[in-house]
């Protein structure tokens, strides 16, 4: 095996698969173990090592061995980099210090006087990047609910660069159709950007969809274990990569090698964790749908969801996050979502550990009275990460909490 | 609580002074006292620090002991076992051990004058015939390695316990997901965590668990003189590590399965050896103290050593390399491997042949690796 590889460490799977004609991709497990990663050179460890480093020293003047500056690239990085392409089926990838510094990146492809059409449900850091800290930059901003075609069509200006949506929604769950959003953007010349965090790739592939640029919060499923903070830009367009990266290394927003790490460690059982968190939700959505104490159950996998058939045609399954309205006031919700003994009340999602979160609150704060009246986050609406504990235990706990704050389900519906 | 959510959650909870979900690693080496003689738990990290500790309650809890004791090698864990014994006392073991608790028990623990039979165990009631006056310990390791012989490990335990010695396990190919030693009565597990415990052939780690309070204590006490506990770092990667155990033990468990099947199916194959086939001869004895078979495969080609050296030499997607355990698929030869330092008359009488091929079966999709066999054997 040694023998075959190549000094300079070109890939070995990868050459040798080049050389077969015709051969099928390798099955998305077997890419979210090997893709980007090759057994290193000098001691044939089979972990590429991290590379704490800042810099490199050059062969000669001018001549390095591919890095030079851990800003610009550094090789566990790369790894990070390859794998999230591969497993997205594209052939850029780039990371980012944080979700949010990788749309930061992609907006920072705007220039003064161009417009993003956003869908309105989108998280609230992207609410925020949006809505205060671009404007001052001239990027001109519309919000529509995109799951309005029509609505979408006469939202494009001719100063239109980007559509931006994030599918499923955060808190809400509605579920955008990519293909024809993608269709929609590309006869307006824009790009379309997918926030692909709640589904991640193992779920959904936006680029292979059309979608433009897919963004990702890899804190969430892709890291998957709540222990760093990080983000990430997808993309086939030569140019957009090009311009990325350019930024990346200008701007300096970029993960540490211990974090690019444990993202790649991460998506080596990303399909293993998805299929337990979309089994778990699957169970605890059809228990909460069928409990008297709950008004409306927000999950794509429920059949009366809106986006039921939608999510079913681009997505392989739907996902580990679920919403729902408490029959209950705030008051009712707040002492709801602290009385969990298993979901931990906390920001962020994804994660093994089941998480609760009360997105007025919490997650989107942001947000005007007027605009979360508007897109329906109300009062009493409590979002859950459900992790990949044992679902029964979720349910009890869940059930416990309900009674202690509303006493027990009068009948099943 | 249910196994899935103790493996998550077991041993841990929010950082009390910032509400971190996340256990924190404590890269420290001391500690600061509040007055002479009071401190907060620890004083020194070599004797404990609060990472591994969490990881400590964790083992303890999934594999129902009473206590656990983490250290810097599955071997060092082993080391720590022989540390409580003295000169003149005997082990039994059985004889199908993993390469390196052979070279310890011969090279290192016969010149301080323990002594150690190592036989067959298929039969248990073998055990209690050759225990001796000095026997102190009761040492297996089921399924066997490379052989993946099965012991009956109650039987084992009722063995030691009608002597009023310890059952050891080595539960390293099973893991707790799927075998629980303590529960079946042995008073002692050890582990490589740089296994499927760790998950991700990114550490070198073991343990020692156990239901005996007093022997905790003692394995503590070694793993803080003779310095050898797991550091922070490597502690909480096998932390986050055990998070997805049960989750990667089904998909290694299945894949095996496939594979297997896929491999007695074959007409280049001569042998294979699983716990999950029916025709593994103990295949009851697997279903019966086991939940699942695990994730590793041994077989031999017709072609002998030439065409297990061939196709070891022609995968692509299995990775020839020592260790198991992993997410990554990997391919062994034990006789020039893992076995090397087993004597040949041993290699031979144990059915490590120059033609045997050990695999550790990583998450991979299934059918990629059973392409690239098909492939390398043809």
């Amino acid at each position: 095996m040694a023998k075959e590889r190549s000094r300079k460490g070109a890939p070995r799977r990868g050459s040798k698969l080049r050389k077969e004609p015709a051969r099928k991709p390798p099955g998305f497990e077997t890419r979210a173990v090997h893709a980007g990663e090759e057994p290193e050179d000098q001691f044939r460890a089979v972990i590429p090592p991290i590379y704490h480093t800042s810099t490199y020293c050059l062969e000669e003047v001018g001549k390095s061995h591919g890095y030079d500056y851990s800003r610009t690239g550094n090789p566990t990085r790369t790894m990070l980099e390859r794998k999230l392409a591969s497993l997205e089926c594209a052939k850029y990838g780039l990371a980012f210090a944080s979700g949010m510094a990788a749309v930061n990146a992609v907006l920072a492809l705007l220039d003064c006087g161009d417009q993003v059409l956003c869908e309105e449900n989108v998280y609230g850091g992207t609410h925020r990047l949006l809505s205060n800290i671009f404007p001052k930059f001239k990027i001109g901003l519309s919000w529509v609910d995109a799951t309005d075609l029509e609505k979408v069509r006469k939202g494009f200006r001719e100063n239109t660069k980007l559509l931006w949506i994030e599918t499923p929604t955060n808190p809400l769950l509605k579920i955008l159709d990519i293909e024809a959003l993608a269709r929609l953007a590309h006869e307006h010349h824009s790009l379309l950007v997918v926030d692909n965090t709640f589904a991640s790739p193992f779920l959904q592939r936006p680029v292979e969809r059309g979608c433009d640029i897919v963004v990702h919060s890899t804190t969430k499923y892709i890291g998957g274990h709540s222990d760093f903070i990080g983000g990430a830009v997808v993309t086939n367009n030569d140019q957009v990569y090009l311009d990325l990266a350019y930024y990346q290394n200008a701007a300096g927003a970029v993960p540490s090698p211990s974090d690019c790490y444990l993202a790649a460690r991460s998506l080596k059982t990303l399909a293993l964790r998805m299929r337990q968190h979309c089994f778990n939700a699957k169970r605890i959505a059809e228990f909460l749908n069928g409990d008297t104490r709950i008004r409306k159950v927000y999950y794509p996998g429920l059949p009366g969801h809106s986006g039921h058939e939608l999510a079913k045609s681009q997505m392989s399954d739907f996902g580990g996050m679920i919403s729902f309205e408490l029959d209950g006031d705030i008051e009712t919700t707040k002492a709801f979502v602290t009385g969990l003994k298993y979901f931990a009340l906390a920001s962020s999602l994804g994660a093994v550990e089941s998480l609760v979160a009360h997105p007025v609150t919490m997650t989107h704060t942001s947000l005007s009275l007027a605009e979360r009246e508007r897109i329906g986050i109300r009062d009493n609406l409590v979002r859950i990460s459900v992790g990949v504990e044992d679902v029964t235990d979720l349910i009890e706990d869940l059930d416990r909490a309900l009674t202690k704050v509303l006493g027990p389900s009068r009948s099943r519906r | 609580m249910r196994y899935l959510t103790k493996i998550v959650h077991a041993g841990e909870k929010p950082c009390p002074a910032t509400g971190a979900i996340v256990t924190p690693i404590y890269q420290t080496a001391t500690y600061v006292m509040d007055g002479v003689g009071k401190d907060k738990g620890y004083d020194y990290s070599r004797h404990s620090h609060p990472t591994r500790r969490v990881l400590e309650l964790k083992m303890a809890a999934l594999e129902g002991g009473v206590d656990a004791t983490c250290f810097s090698a599955g071997m060092a864990a082993i080391d720590a076992l022989m540390h409580t014994l003295e000169k003149g006392d005997h082990i039994l073991a059985c004889d199908d051990l993993y390469g390196g608790t052979k070279r310890l028990f011969s090279q290192i623990y016969t010149k301080v004058g323990l002594e150690f039979d190592l036989i067959d165990m298929t039969d248990p009631s073998v055990i209690k015939k050759r225990l001796k006056k000095n026997t102190r310990m009761i040492f297996i390791e089921t399924p066997s390695n490379p052989m993946l012989k099965l012991i009956d490990i109650k039987a084992a335990a009722k063995a030691a316990k009608d002597a009023g010695i310890h059952c050891v396990v080595d539960n390293t190919f099973m893991t707790p997901y799927f075998q629980r030693p303590l529960e079946l009565g042995a008073d002692v597990v050890v582990h490589s965590l740089t296994k499927y415990l760790s998950g991700h052939n990114d550490l070198i780690g073991g343990a020692v668990v156990t239901t005996d309070k007093k022997f905790a204590e003692k394995i503590n006490w070694i793993a803080k003189s003779v310095g050898n506990g797991l550091g922070p770092q490597d502690c909480y990667l096998t932390i986050r590590g055990i998070k997805t155990l049960g989750l990667r033990m089904r998909q290694h468990n299945d894949n095996a399965v496939k594979i297997a099947k896929f491999l007695e199916g074959h007409p280049k194959v001569s042998k294979v050896i699983y716990p999950g086939l029916e025709s593994h001869p103990q295949h009851a004895l697997a279903k019966k103290q086991a939940t699942g078979f695990g994730g590793m495969i041994s077989f031999e080609l017709k072609g002998g050593i030439k065409a297990g050296i061939k196709c070891m030499e022609s995968v692509k997607v299995w990775l020839l390399a020592e260790s198991l355990g992993g997410v990554e698929s990997m391919v062994t030869h034990p006789y020039t491997m893992t076995h090397k330092d087993v004597p040949e008359d041993q290699k031979r009488k144990l059915g490590i042949t120059e033609g045997l091929v050990r695999l550790s079966v990583g998450i991979e999709d299934a059918e990629d690796l059973i392409e690239d066999l098909d492939r390398a054997i043809s």
